[in-house]
């Protein structure tokens, strides 16, 4: 039994030690926001929080996760769907398809707890995520439309 | 239409209306699911009469929809929502979605038409019947009012849900007449309105599916979690045509979450685990033995060889042809030839294949994402063993389809061979990323031979195009092949229809000489437009060139017969400036095309370093689909276009070794990402009067706009694909 904490709540795993956290997350934990893709750290729809920084899952042994950081989750990004990168999105209907989209989100999210007002350039070497539907340009809208809404305090 | 009590039953009406064909077929109301995993996407079904097979309205004037084709980001769902809608004249923020079932179309003689989703079919293929379906459902709304009111129905109208008797001024919301609606007998005709008076039709309105995609509650068929459910993972044979031979179950069966190691038809082995992450590991570490078969030494210099034959052969089966083009070209004043080679392409979606089954011996159910739920129920019933009426399959949302889910189910039968190795449980199959890689049907492989005559003023008189390569038809469906000829081949190059090709050529000849390796080809997004338009568009290009004229004044006049496919050139010419000088060290490109039925163009400014680092900055881009039912959907699909088409062009290959694919992941198979993305400015022009496709049409002319630009650029006309081998130094 091995313990972590996830979107504030800690809980109980049991599950290999090599288990990846994204499968852990997904099939351990019933959240399934978090996509497999590649599995090879790749594409990035996997893409969580740890301490703030977006980190691919899908490579990390869960082992290497220690109990004490905080694992977020789309399903954690905000409590009510309000989060300005979500009010962006859907005010800019980002999404096609949307399986990249929350590793999308994430890796956005993370960029902007980071560097809340990032340069195309930023979001350029930040914004790895393949998308195969093609919304990279809405993304980048959107990535922008965020910094704005959280400029003015978080709403649009 | 009269006001009149009705005297026979609506079901009486209904077998007599079946037996003389009405159109619509009324009245039964879809039986209730027990199946407590649909419950929700099930919801409105059952629990309230439909109106008509269209439209359910709840008592709170919740509007449902019901849409028959799938959604996989195209938008087909908000768009095709938005058409019923607009005929049915109810508050577009009450309009919620569903999808009827495989099993329910069946059961009541496919009254939602067909559920195919791919060809840019969606809202062109379905227009006429899911307007009338609002408008018919309209129509008895307003008459279950009016019998209310004992009114005379000509004197209501309905406006955003609300039915008013005008001379009185009393309303009333459909919610209140719904029940009431759903026992009339529907009107058999109905006026749809004209283009003039949509309101609804042509609004950029938002998509209905994007809250839940942005919170990671949308359910993709990976996600799907049953109630005891098992996981699979699957390997199939790696080389096209090989068997399984055997395997050593003993090896894994204590690794961890372990429950059964099944062979699946004659070429797979699957590991069934309670988790995915359990069975994936066991199953590499399954020791097994693969029959290769006869292809085993099949690799891309052999295949290459196989279609330089067909460049020479003398017998090719003509798609288009005008004049006489051997004699044209032997009196040109000048020729020009070039060989262009495609690769194999894997559609790649983001969400590999996947699919749920539960198997018993008198019912097989299936869950998965399908671009055809028909089709999906059909390959079902076959894997199951049982009759199609004994199966159902729900569909989930789809992480991606690209054509890979639609003409194919190999992922639904493998789910279902497996679940009945575990009767009464339901298993939920995933691919890995690599086994969805090496597995594709690939989009198709062809070269081709162009051969231009130009006469002493330069203009095109003789064009003489042989195309050497593989048939999608004769591998998926002979039975569309007239007399052996597969005329999707020709997509774009076409003397007429919806993808009649762009220009007026006096002597023509354009033949496809069939050569058909073993790796499986498929539908992709866009097919072989996406070739044939890279092709035609870089070879007008060069012949412009050898013409020393400008591209876009060799174009045109070759365009006089195609009005409609000068328009959006010339639009696109225009906005980005064609001809004045652009920024230093950018270089324009122009292509356009017919596909799909809409005319597309465009013009791609890049830029090439002294390194030969390619750098697309802008694309202006021009669409005349006929309607434009959503204009800012339309956007987003010109975008997403560019990206498919563009990553197909930069690094789209699966290259052949030992007679199977050797990519295996997105390392090896790269797509464009954010920062390669150009800005792209769309111009959405519809001119009425046909109704075209949205999803495709553009991806034809993203290639060969870039590689015209990279021509201007560097001097460097590129004729084998992907970029990523060419070296794009300036000359």
């Amino acid at each position: 039994m091995a313990k972590l904490k996830i979107n504030g709540e800690t809980v109980d795993i049991t599950v290999d030690a090599e288990t990846p956290l994204l499968w852990v997350i997904r099939e351990q934990l019933g959240l399934t926001g978090t996509k497999y893709a590649c599995g090879i750290g790749v594409c990035g729809a996997c893409t969580v929080h740890i301490d703030g920084s977006a980190v691919r899952s899908c490579l990390l042994p869960v082992s290497a996760v220690d109990p004490a950081q905080e694992i977020v989750t789309i399903e954690g990004l905000s409590s009510d769907g309000r989060h300005p990168l979500q009010q962006a999105w859907e005010e800019l209907d980002v999404p096609q398809c949307g399986y990249c989209q929350p590793g999308m989100l994430m890796s956005a999210a993370a960029l902007l707890n980071q560097n809340p007002s990032p340069t195309d350039a930023d979001i350029d070497a930040k914004v790895t995520n393949i998308c195969r539907c093609g919304t990279y340009n809405r993304v980048r809208r959107g990535i922008h439309l965020a910094a704005e809404i959280n400029k003015r305090g978080g709403t649009s | 239409m009269k006001k009149e009590r009705v005297n026979v039953s609506r079901r009486e009406f209904l077998i007599h209306s079946t037996a003389i064909g009405a159109g619509f077929a009324l009245g039964m109301y879809i039986p209730k699911t027990d199946n407590t995993a649909m419950a929700a996407e099930q919801a409105a079904v059952g629990e309230v009469p439909e109106v008509n097979a269209w439209v359910v309205i709840k008592p709170d004037d919740t509007v449902v929809i019901r849409i028959a084709r799938s959604e996989m980001g195209q938008g087909t769902l908000t768009g095709l929502a938005q058409l019923v809608a607009e005929e049915l004249e109810c508050d577009w923020a009450k309009v919620t979605t569903e999808y009827p079932t495989p099993g329910q179309s069946l059961a009541r003689d496919r009254v939602w038409g067909s559920f195919s989703t791919g060809g840019s079919q969606g809202i062109r293929g379905s227009h006429q019947y899911v307007r009338k379906g609002g408008a018919v459902a309209r129509q008895m709304l307003i008459e279950a009012a009016a019998d209310d009111w004992g009114v005379d129905i000509e004197e209501c109208r309905a406006v955003n849900s609300v039915i008013t008797h005008v001379p009185s001024g009393r309303t009333t919301t459909f919610g209140k007449v719904a029940t009431a609606a759903a026992d009339l007998i529907p009107p058999l005709e109905v006026e749809l309105k004209d283009p003039k008076d949509w309101k609804l039709i042509g609004k950029p309105v938002k998509r209905l599916d994007t809250v839940d995609k942005l919170t990671g509650k949308q359910v993709f068929g990976a996600d799907l979690q049953l109630p005891g459910m098992l996981n699979a993972a699957i390997k199939a044979c790696p080389v096209f045509g090989g068997k399984l031979r055997s395997f050593d179950a003993d090896k894994v069966r204590s690794m961890p979450g372990v429950q059964a190691v099944v062979a699946v038809e004659d070429n797979a082995v699957a590991v069934v685990a309670e988790t995915w992450w359990q069975a994936n590991s066991a199953l590499n570490a399954l020791p097994v033995d693969w029959d290769n078969g006869p292809n085993a030494g099949v690799s891309s210099e052999t295949i290459a060889k196989m279609l330089d034959e067909g460049l020479d052969a003398t017998e090719a089966f003509i798609g288009n042809e005008a004049g006489d083009v051997k004699t044209a070209l032997e009196n040109a004043e000048k020729t020009v030839r070039a060989t262009y080679a495609y690769p194999y392409q894997n559609h790649a979606t983001m969400e590999p294949m996947n699919a749920t089954a539960l198997w018993t011996k008198e019912r097989c159910e299936v869950w998965c994402p399908t671009q055809n739920g028909e089709a999906a129920l059909q390959a079902a019933a076959e894997a199951a063993g049982l009759p199609a009426a004994q199966c159902e399959v729900y569909k989930i949302h789809l992480g991606g389809g690209f054509g890979r889910r639609g003409a194919f189910h190999d992922f639904v039968k493998q789910a279902v061979a497996i679940a009945k190795q575990v009767p009464g449980t339901p298993v939920k199959l995933l691919w890995s990323r690599e086994e969805d890689m090496q597995h594709g049907h690939y989009h198709p492989i062809t070269k081709a031979r162009l051969v231009g005559g130009l006469d002493k003023d330069g203009d095109l008189v003789a064009l003489d195009v042989r195309i050497s390569g593989q048939s999608i038809l004769a591998s998926v469906n002979p039975n569309w092949m007239r007399n052996g000829v597969d005329m999707f081949v020709f997509q774009g190059l076409m003397p007429e229809g919806e993808h009649a090709i762009s220009y007026s050529v006096p002597n023509l000849l354009i033949d496809h000489a069939m050569r058909n390796p073993h790796v499986p080809p498929g539908f992709w997004r866009g097919v072989n437009v996406n070739q044939n338009a890279i092709y035609m568009e870089s070879f007008i290009d060069e012949l412009a060139h050898a013409a020393g004229k400008d591209p876009l004044a060799f174009r045109r006049k070759l365009m006089g017969d195609n009005p409609k496919g000068l328009a959006v050139l010339n639009a696109v010419a225009e906005k980005a400036g064609w001809g004045k000088s652009v920024n230093e060290g950018v270089y324009q490109g122009l292509a356009v095309c017919k596909a799909f039925a809409s005319y597309v163009a465009a013009c791609a400014e890049v830029s090439v370093d002294d390194s030969g680092k390619l750098k697309i900055q802008r694309i202006v881009a021009a669409t005349d689909p006929g309607h434009a039912v959503n204009p800012q959907q339309i956007e987003a699909q010109v975008e997403g276009s560019f990206v498919f088409g563009l990553s197909a062009l930069l690094y789209g290959e699966c290259s052949v070794a030992g007679g199977g694919v050797e990519q295996q992941n997105f390392d090896t198979y790269p797509s464009m990402l954010i920062a390669e993305m150009p800005k792209v400015e769309v111009i959405v022009m519809p001119s009425g009067g046909f109704w075209g496709g949205i999803g495709e049409p553009t991806i034809a002319v993203a290639a060969p706009a870039v590689l015209n630009a990279i021509f201007a650029a560097t001097g460097k006309r590129i004729r084998e694909f992907p970029l990523k081998h060419a070296d794009l130094r300036p000359a």
